[in-house]
């Protein structure tokens, strides 16, 4: 079972200056398993996951303690090379955030940054990232139009595709359908459950519904604590502690 | 009720005013540039190169006058697009809160520091060293001018650019980043592009600054209306052209009457230079998805 762990917290502190933020969270993130993570708004859930490829890292002040571990390494070792960790780690965002760029130059970024010049080669990765993403039928006559055209939902699959184009082997999803309708929720949901047979997915939701659909682990935080992580099915159905359960019927958050 | 539309009364007045005093000025400007291009003719007045407006046999071209400008403005752009746009990236990105917390202050002070002293210093202390160091025989010529009005028009494009930087918004950044680009990747490769028209704008309003900027020309720039043929000779711009000879010149007269059509070629190009920024912004807004 070790084997199979993909990022280990491990007793994970975080403050924003004085503010403690996380407490002593300590998860497993399994390796081609969704795990999802949920709790109240405040609760800490965008900062954990976050953490999880450094974007912390941007804001000022902020403090953390505690060791996260990608493949048994300290991702915050001074050695770890960030971009590096970045181009493993990808990251879908809240609210969709495509470059003000063509949809072919959102998808092809990553790639060029990361060096690669090879037309044909660029050419062929932006097409499989698309199919790859369930949105190359819809955009494959608009590779040309400024990405900001399209619908937020298309929007965020083609955010989806310029993760997937540089070939991460974790992808977070930070509240990905937050500012969705429902139907394009429901592509990206099914668009998660068939992405995890080739990426570690971890995705923070306030959405129960969505982490008991997509997930096959959940993690309960509750005012920066984790306060239940198991297999989704378990969490669900028979949590085990009080506060679960109450907050799974509704009684607060 | 009758009170409150009183007072939505006045505040309308106020507000149309401005338009109130442009209309004013142009018709002015128009009524009073007129005689000009009815005796002389538009093209030989904007196209003539000799400007002798006091001869017995005057001529009234104002090419060399034009060139003046030219010359300046873009001399004064060399000078404040890489102060202007370099000191805004530095601020937006590379600073940190100490340096941001001095450096914002000190460049609007510079802003606010009146066009006279920057002609004074330039007089005084410039022109010497410019001279000096160039060995020419005058300091006082369309060079140290173009460095006065990039320094003066340095603000203009640095606030107007970093405004433009701060509405990029910081999610393309992110994005950027979480896609393993670093800072440097991020800020040519995202941020500059997404904020490029509105750093146009900014070195278009600066420019417009330069052009229009009349003590700081006619205390520096040597005076001389003959057409330049370098950096280094004398000029004399249109907005020092108007200043100095407005006082001499007789009222009604042909002279009198060029001066305000010089004021009119000037206030075509300013308009059409913010016309044009203005545009762009609006360009720019759409194309983030701001709206207007």
């Amino acid at each position: 079972m070790d084997s199979d762990i993909k990022i280990r917290a491990e007793n994970v502190n975080f403050y924003y200056s004085e503010t403690h933020v996380l407490k002593d969270i300590s998860l497993d993130i399994y390796a081609n398993q969704v795990t999802a993570i949920i709790g109240p708004s405040g609760c800490g859930k965008s900062t954990f996951i976050r953490l999880l490829n450094r974007m912390n890292d941007l804001i000022p002040g902020a403090r953390m303690q505690g060791e996260i571990l990608l493949d048994g390494k300290d991702i915050y070792s001074p050695r770890t090379d960030v971009v590096e960790l970045r181009r493993r780690v990808g990251m879908v965002f809240q609210k969709p955030n495509p470059f003000p760029k063509t949809v072919f130059e959102n998808i092809a970024y990553g790639l060029i940054i990361n060096g690669i010049r090879d037309r044909a080669f660029i050419r062929d990765r932006v097409k499989q990232s698309l199919k790859k993403a369930a949105i190359y039928e819809e955009v494959q006559n608009r590779l040309n139009e400024n990405a900001l055209m399209l619908s937020g939902g298309q929007q965020q699959r083609i955010c989806i595709a310029r993760c997937i184009a540089v070939e991460p082997e974790v992808i977070l999803f930070d509240e990905p359908c937050a500012s969705l309708d429902p139907i394009s929720t429901r592509k990206i949901e099914e668009l998660i459950l068939e992405l995890k047979k080739d990426y570690t997915i971890v995705i923070v939701t306030h959405n129960m519904q969505q982490a008991a659909r997509v997930s096959d682990f959940t993690a309960f935080l509750y005012l920066g604590e984790v306060i239940e992580f198991g297999p989704t099915s378990k969490i669900f159905t028979v949590p085990e502690k009080k506060m679960t359960e109450q907050y799974l019927a509704g009684r607060f958050g | 009720m009758t009170k409150e539309r009183f007072y939505k009364w006045i505040f309308t007045a106020l507000a149309f005013s401005s338009l109130f005093f442009l209309l004013g000025i142009m018709i002015t400007l128009l009524v009073q540039a007129l005689p000009m291009f009815r005796q002389v003719g538009i093209l030989r007045f904007i196209g003539g190169k000799y400007w002798y407006p006091t001869y017995s046999t005057p001529s009234f071209g104002i090419l060399p006058l034009m060139l003046g400008s030219v010359v300046v403005t873009t001399g004064a752009a060399c000078v404040c697009i890489p102060l202007g746009v370099g000191s805004a990236l530095y601020i937006h990105e590379l600073a940190g809160p100490i340096q941001r917390a001095i450096l914002k202050p000190v460049i609007e002070i510079l802003a606010g520091i009146p066009s006279i002293v920057y002609g004074f210093f330039g007089m005084v202390i410039m022109a010497p060293m410019v001279q000096r160091f160039f060995g020419i025989p005058t300091g006082l010529n369309a060079f140290t001018a173009s460095l006065m009005l990039g320094v003066m028009a340095t603000p203009t494009v640095c606030s107007i650019a970093e405004d433009a930087l701060n509405v990029v918004p910081s999610s393309f950044k992110e994005a950027s980043l979480a896609l393993g680009a670093n800072r440097w990747q991020t800020l040519v490769k995202v941020i500059i592009p997404a904020a490029g028209s509105g750093i146009s704008t900014a070195i278009i309003l600066g420019m417009s600054r330069a052009v229009g900027e009349t003590m700081t020309v006619l205390m520096v720039a040597g005076g001389a209306a003959c057409i330049p043929r370098s950096i280094f000779d004398p000029v004399r711009p249109m907005t020092a052209t108007i200043a100095a000879e407005m006082g001499e010149a007789v009222m009604g007269s042909l002279h009198f009457h060029a001066l305000f059509a010089i004021g009119l070629v000037l206030f075509v190009i300013t308009f059409i230079f913010n016309i044009v920024a203005e545009i762009i912004s609006r360009r720019f807004r759409l194309r983030l998805g701001l709206g207007r």
